[in-house]
């Protein structure tokens, strides 16, 4: 029964000599089609419950805090832009959190077991969070926007917005959610990544206003200050560099090296 | 069908596997015993793609698990069944498997159905799930791609002996159909009932292999030599059968036929005894004492 290569390896079981025909791979190409990963990759952001609960906190918040300017804010002020800015204050603080907990939660329930032998090519997982944390940030900040609107409408305010500070606002949440997945996939531990994107940036800012010396650099590096002009809708020539240098730091950095850990991790 | 071929890992000084080979053909439930830390499950994420190997190779029906088209499809893998998100339903854990592999909502009540998980049961978080439960989920969610092959570590940990007795049912059936299943366990009696043919494992080495009756009995003759190819080869050729072990072969006829053969043919020969006095038994409690003293690893 055994013959030369079955020596160099042993093989076990199938002593009834192996079936006529023995089993091959199914053909095409590895891993599985990128859209049923975005799919799954979206549908785990909100099946659990603290996934829900953040998608429905922020919603809530927005929706509140508009109420609450609607029925005791200044007149004079209600006007849409302003509305949307205050509507996505909240957002901006919590929108990273998605993003966060997209890109750990393989990590720190040990779901990646299961996540990376579906699909072992990782890098397009990562990509699957990346891109699916980017549509729910949008979809919450589109109720945001609709909460503005009725807002605006509640307290017949101003109808102001202009498309750039639409724009600008929307980049400036999408630019948080990513710098979320960011700090997540270069932690992978969800309550390291929150605080850090939470107390760095702001860290980094006080440090700035504290040492003269850093002001010239803060203004490149401070992610507060460089994404400022996005949510006025006043973007200069020299704000898109500043924002260039902000971002590239603290959130394609990170995103980059978060991408690599994942990817040589061994996943266990 | 599991080929592995010199697979090894080695973290710094320490070698989790060292050099194993062997193959799991279609139809054979095979398993893969050790105790804990003899590299079991190192060696089974090698094989899922998890873990690169520091030198060897595994193949999964033929190719490396990472270029598998849809593997969910071609492998079912369970590596740990308390890996789960605990905030999610059982039923919404193969939901999402489902979506990823590309299978139907209805293939998802099937795989329930097939480990025995009630629709009550499917509907609680997974938090609330016993060891069992989660074994039987893991195992639903393995095989909701109808694969040909299954990868599972420790299935039969935390069931208890009924259930053990229902996944043999399963894996049986499963390999009656031509499939190829390779279970992990570090209780021998779990396995024996389970499992046909055995792969057994020691600080990372393969130390015996072969059908569990052989290796239960265990009434054949131990033998090393310097050149153990030359001699299994001249051993076939004189009819005589013959099995590799991690340190040499095992033969099943007297060693008196062995040392002949090998007198004849000049091969020089460093151990030949009567492999009777130690058991499967007594070589697994052999290794589990030696291991547990040097403390647990990976």
């Amino acid at each position: 029964m055994s013959t030369d290569t079955s020596l160099s390896t042993p093989a076990v079981g199938g002593g009834s000599a192996a079936p006529a025909g023995a089993p091959t791979a199914l053909p095409g190409r590895p891993g599985v089609p990128f859209a049923r990963t975005l799919q799954a990759e979206v549908r785990k952001m909100v099946d659990t419950r603290a996934g829900r609960w953040m998608v429905i906190v922020m919603a809530a918040l927005t929706v509140l805090i508009l109420a609450a300017f609607v029925l005791w804010g200044p007149e004079t002020d209600a006007t849409l832009a302003n509305l949307l800015q205050i509507a996505t204050l909240p957002l901006a603080l919590l929108l990273p959190v998605i993003g966060i907990m997209a890109a750990t939660a393989e990590w720190t329930q040990r779901t990646g077991l299961v996540t990376f032998t579906l699909e072992p090519r990782r890098g397009r997982v990562v990509l699957a969070k990346a891109l699916g944390a980017l549509a729910l940030g949008l979809v919450v900040t589109a109720v945001a926007f609709a909460a503005a609107a009725l807002a605006t409408v509640a307290s017949s305010g101003t109808w102001d917005l202009e498309a750039a500070a639409a724009g600008g606002l929307v980049l400036a949440l999408l630019i948080y959610v990513l710098q979320g997945v960011a700090f997540g996939l270069l932690f992978l531990n969800t309550p390291v990544a929150i605080v850090t994107v939470l107390v760095l940036p702001t860290a980094w800012t006080i440090a700035t206003q504290v040492f003269s010396s850093l002001a010239d650099v803060g203004r490149w590096l401070d992610l507060d200050s460089v994404t400022r002009p996005l949510f006025d809708g006043e973007m200069a020539g020299q704000d898109w560099a500043q924002l260039g240098t902000g971002v590239g730091f603290w959130v394609l950095l990170p995103l980059a090296i978060g991408t690599w850990r994942v990817l040589t991790r061994e996943v266990k | 069908m599991i080929t592995v071929e010199n697979l090894t890992k080695r973290y710094g000084g320490f070698t989790a596997v060292d050099d194993i080979s062997f193959e799991v053909r279609p139809g054979s439930v095979v398993g893969f015993l050790g105790p804990n830390g003899a590299g079991k499950s190192t060696a089974m994420r090698m094989m899922t793609g998890l873990t690169p190997p520091t030198s060897g190779r595994a193949t999964i029906l033929g190719q490396p698990y990472r270029d598998l088209h849809n593997p969910g499809r071609q492998v079912g893998v369970m590596l740990d069944a308390s890996a789960q998100h605990p905030g999610r339903t059982g039923r919404e854990v193969l939901r999402v498997a489902a979506v990823s592999i590309g299978v139907s909502k209805a293939r998802v009540e099937e795989a329930l159905a097939l480990v025995g998980l009630t629709d009550e049961e499917a509907g609680r978080r997974v938090r609330n799930y016993s060891l069992g439960m989660r074994q039987r989920l893991g195992i639903a969610a393995a095989l909701l791609g109808e694969p040909q092959v299954l990868v599972l570590d420790e299935p039969a940990n935390g069931l208890d002996p009924q259930g053990i007795h229902w996944m043999r049912g399963l894996l049986r059936r499963f390999a009656d159909g031509g499939g190829t299943v390779l279970l992990s366990s570090h209780l021998l009696h779990e396995v024996q009932i389970v499992a046909d043919d055995l792969v057994m494992i020691g600080r990372g080495r393969i130390v015996a292999m072969g059908s569990k009756e052989e290796l239960l009995s265990r009434g054949g003759t131990s033998v090393s030599s310097t050149d153990d190819a030359r001699l299994a080869g001249l051993l076939q050729a004189a009819d005589v059968p013959v099995s590799r072990t991690g340190s040499g072969l095992v033969v099943e006829a007297e060693p008196r036929v062995v040392g002949e053969i090998a007198a004849r043919e000049s091969i020089v020969l460093l151990e030949l005894r009567s492999g009777g006095s130690e058991g499967l038994e007594e070589m697994f409690l052999g290794l589990t004492a030696a291991t547990s003293r040097e403390g647990d690893a990976a």
